[in-house]
């Protein structure tokens, strides 16, 4: 009985999605080829060392995915839906970030203005970006994938316009470690980038109430108002946040070429973050979530990206398999399914019963 | 079956898990008669009409129509064909659409439309019917109540013999109310027999034949409008009798301290945008009064309005004698004001959190954004008033939504004492709950008022207002109508007051 408890909690936990996922992906990988589990240190272009291989690759741009996980899961939780603009947003801040660093010229010699401002600005951007995307949603109550689709639409010839079309190279090398290696130390600086975001939002749900008003606005509107609770604000404030971790990834994402391109950068991000977010077990119409399998869930969906292309999938035919999961998360979190397999439990266990 | 019945239910049953819906109801139609369906809520009013329009089915019992004999009715597509329409209180017709093609959509028969003869017959028929509105104007550039109409003028095309109108009125104002009810009289004229469910007495005296009344999922009887007197109307609903009325004045002992005069909360011409008519009101320290009144009277809108929960459009607002302004709930909150509110499942409960986080969650919201309780002080405060109010969950990590009704009801409760208010208001607390939880909540309040804190208690059970209040306002018809107190808090002068009949 109590081993049947035990089993029931960790089947139960929302952990346990996302974290199956990631043992069967390792199994097939190394039944496939145990060379992916295989680490050696290079030397980059810029002739520092750096870790290689397949796992580093899944730590690097997981953690990408992952910062924006975080915001997802905010948006997701207090809307009830999910915000589809964030790649076109990443294009934009990233392109202020150049405009900034570069200023408007397209090959500078030095950066015009230190790195941090540059920054800021796209922190700026990105947030004017989740306050439109939260005030359309928020206080004119358009469905969030319909008032985020605008931006989805738009945001990239925006980006296109601040640079006059231009693609400016940063020329300090600096700039490159944000989305490369810091010289002497061989981890991606997005892992630690990456750390710091969950230590600031872990610190963030522990010193605030964001979470339990998140999950009030997100599970009954009504009720969480008659509480004393702004619902219009906490849902401007979730778009607002996941704005600054567009940011975060525009910086990440710049900072890897030195330059943008402004029709290919974080092109359909903005699914795997939603798809992050639903692989960490957390109901896309809102409610309550739980941001630590959210992210866990980023690491599983750049493990199946990996993992497909050393299956030797080509790129454009990435999404057909990616649908594939999908279709299965989804599914599998059906109500209707859910309650079958409840059922299904149900009449296992007087026969187990039976049979002690 | 008599030559002018249209319908004939008898005997009819329906049981739902654990209620029993309707008991051996029986109910008939004449031709050309406007039938009063009056009830409390959860009388099996509209159970009744759901039987009867094929969307539950009947467990026991007979449907007899005119000419037809016996019918068995399965679905609302077999309703229409035997002709029984329904007009819903929201209207089920597509505003995009013009006011032709909602009287005609899905009747067609083949995939084409004649578009110019469709226009012609619901102008002829607008007319017929005295609509004002024309065949080829958008449904929804028109009048809510020339919308209901359409919807009527629809239902009566479909060659229908038994129309029902269930609650049409509420969303109307008064003209409009007229227009509608000039309808109605055509169409009895024209032998169609109405079934009216509303809860506005005054509509009912002014258009039906016929009351029937229901209370408990039980036949209480069906009168003519002549026989049945206003009062006897309300006592039916209420279910007592007139004679039988026991004096059961609570002998709470009330609050005595030196502020006991000190009026906690007055308004002054307070209007929300809730459609009540503006209303003074006051409360002094440690007084349980109450709103009373029938269902959609206006009693939770003017509580509403009291807490912010509308938007308030007019009147001034002093707690303590100092002018405040209170927009927003939290502004309420913040002057100590709490709302338990009438609809636990809409308004009250956060069903998927905790029953910790939901009883934390006013007090959180009030403590600040940035200042969170500790795990400890959170489980601290839910495992006190688990205990406190004998809650029964699990744990308190338990869902709140896998409560039953009662617990939920205990659940938002301690959310609200949990931030000590001075003035609590109570909603229908004890609105399906059961009769242990009942009384629980009605002693904890009077225990509450005596150690100051002051009370609005609203319950459609005129006892248990009796019980706790000391001074009731009474409403009909969104409008305040009258103040009880003392000698004058009896069931007898509750129902004449919320009538109308002043000579009782």
């Amino acid at each position: 009985m109590k081993n049947q408890n035990i089993l029931k909690r960790i089947v139960g936990n929302q952990l346990f999605i996302p974290v199956i996922a990631l043992l069967i992906l390792a199994l097939i990988n190394l039944i496939n080829d145990p060379s992916f589990f295989k680490i050696t240190l290079v030397t980059n272009n810029a002739g520092n060392p750096m870790l290689s291989g397949s796992l580093i690759t899944i730590l690097d741009f997981g953690s990408e995915l992952g910062i924006l996980a975080i915001g997802m899961t905010l948006v997701t939780a207090a809307s009830g839906g999910q915000d589809i603009s964030v790649g076109a947003t990443i294009a934009i801040a990233g392109s202020a970030m150049l405009r900034i660093l570069c200023g408007g010229v397209a090959r500078p010699e030095t950066i015009q203005a230190p790195i941090i401002v540059a920054f800021l600005v796209a922190c700026l951007v990105g947030m004017a970006c989740g306050l439109f995307n939260g005030s359309l949603v928020a206080i004119f109550k358009i469905q969030p994938m319909i008032a985020t689709l605008i931006l989805f639409t738009a945001g990239r010839s925006i980006a296109a316009w601040i640079n006059h079309n231009e693609l400016p190279i940063v020329p300090d090398p600096k700039f490159s470690y944000f989305g490369g290696v810091i010289p002497g130390i061989p981890i991606p600086t997005t892992v630690f980038i990456m750390i710091a975001c969950i230590i600031v939002i872990a610190l963030v749900l522990k010193f605030t109430n964001l979470g339990l008003y998140t999950q009030a606005v997100g599970i009954n509107e009504k009720s969480a108002r008659l509480n004393g609770i702004n619902p219009t604000a906490i849902k401007i404030l979730s778009f607002v946040i996941l704005g600054l971790c567009v940011a975060v990834a525009a910086l990440i994402k710049v900072s890897r070429l030195s330059t943008i391109n402004y029709s290919v950068i974080a092109k359909d991000i903005e699914m795997d973050a939603i798809l992050a977010v639903a692989l960490g077990g957390n109901a896309l119409s809102g409610g309550k979530f739980n941001m630590w399998a959210s992210i866990l869930g980023a690491y599983v969906i750049q493990f199946l990206t990996t993992t497909l292309y050393k299956f030797d999938v080509q790129s454009d035919a990435l999404a057909a398999y990616k649908a594939v999961v999908v279709i299965i998360l989804v599914v599998f979190s059906a109500p209707t399914v859910r309650e079958g397999t409840s059922k299904f439990f149900k009449k296992l266990t007087p026969a187990r019963k039976e049979a002690a | 079956m008599e030559e002018s019945r249209v319908l004939e239910m008898r005997g009819i049953c329906k049981e739902f898990p654990g209620v029993k819906a309707l008991q051996n109801v029986d109910f008939s139609l004449n031709k050309g008669e406007i039938h009063a369906l009056m009830g409390e809520n959860g009388a099996g009013k509209s159970t009744l009409i759901k039987v009867l329009t094929g969307v539950y089915s009947k467990d026991a019992g007979t449907i007899s129509l005119q000419g037809q004999g016996e019918v068995q009715i399965h679905s609302p597509q077999d309703a229409q064909k035997l002709g029984i329409s329904t007009v819903y209180q929201e209207i089920t017709l597509c505003p995009n659409l013009t006011v032709a093609e909602n009287m005609f959509i899905g009747r067609g028969e083949g995939a084409f439309t004649n578009w110019k003869e469709m226009n012609k017959e619901s102008e002829l028929l607008l007319q017929k019917l005295d609509i004002p509105a024309k065949a080829t104007q958008q449904l929804g550039s028109c009048s809510i109540a020339v919308q209901q109409m359409v919807a009527i003028a629809r239902a009566v095309d479909m060659d229908c013999k038994v129309l029902i109108l269930d609650e049409p009125t509420s969303s109307l104002d008064e003209q409009e109310v007229e227009k509608l009810f000039g309808l109605m009289r055509d169409l009895k004229a024209m032998g169609v027999g109405i079934i009216f469910v509303t809860h506005f007495l005054d509509q009912v005296y002014e258009v039906c034949d016929k009351i029937t009344v229901l209370r408990d999922g039980q036949l209480v009887g069906e009168y003519e409008i002549k026989d049945l007197p206003r009062v006897q109307l309300v006592a039916k609903m209420l279910g007592k009798e007139m004679d039988d009325l026991s004096d059961i004045k609570g002998e709470e002992g009330a609050y005595s301290g030196d502020d006991k005069d000190e009026k906690v909360f007055e308004a002054e011409q307070l209007q929300s945008n809730a459609g009540i008519k503006p209303f003074d009101f006051y409360i002094k320290k440690g007084e349980v009064n109450g709103f009373t009144g029938l269902l959609g009277s206006g009693r939770s809108e003017c509580v509403r309005a009291i807490f912010g929960a509308d938007r308030v459009i007019n009147g001034s607002v002093k707690v303590r004698g100092q002018k405040v302004k209170i927009n927003k709930p939290i502004d309420a909150m913040k002057k100590g004001i709490a709302y338990l509110p009438e609809d636990r499942k809409i308004d009250g409960i956060i069903g998927d959190l905790s029953v910790r986080d939901n009883i934390i969650l006013a007090y959180q919201v009030l403590t600040g954004f940035f200042k969170p309780f500790s795990k400890r002080q959170a489980n601290e405060f839910a495992d006190e008033y688990i205990k406190k109010l004998n809650i029964k969950t699990a744990s308190a990590d338990t869902p709140i939504k896998s409560l039953s009704g009662g617990n939920q009801q205990k659940v938002i409760l301690a959310r609200w004492l949990l931030m000590h208010p001075e003035y609590l208001i109570l909603d229908e607390p004890t609105r399906g709950i059961d009769v242990g939880t009942k009384v629980d909540i009605q002693k904890l309040v009077l225990e509450l008022a005596k150690e100051g804190m002051s009370v609005t208690f609203i319950s459609s059970e005129t006892d248990e207002m009796l019980r706790t209040c000391s001074r009731l306002v009474v409403m009909r018809d969104r409008k305040v109508v009258g103040e009880l107190s003392g000698e004058d808090l009896t069931q007898s002068k509750i129902m004449s007051t919320i009538a109308g009949e002043s000579n009782v």
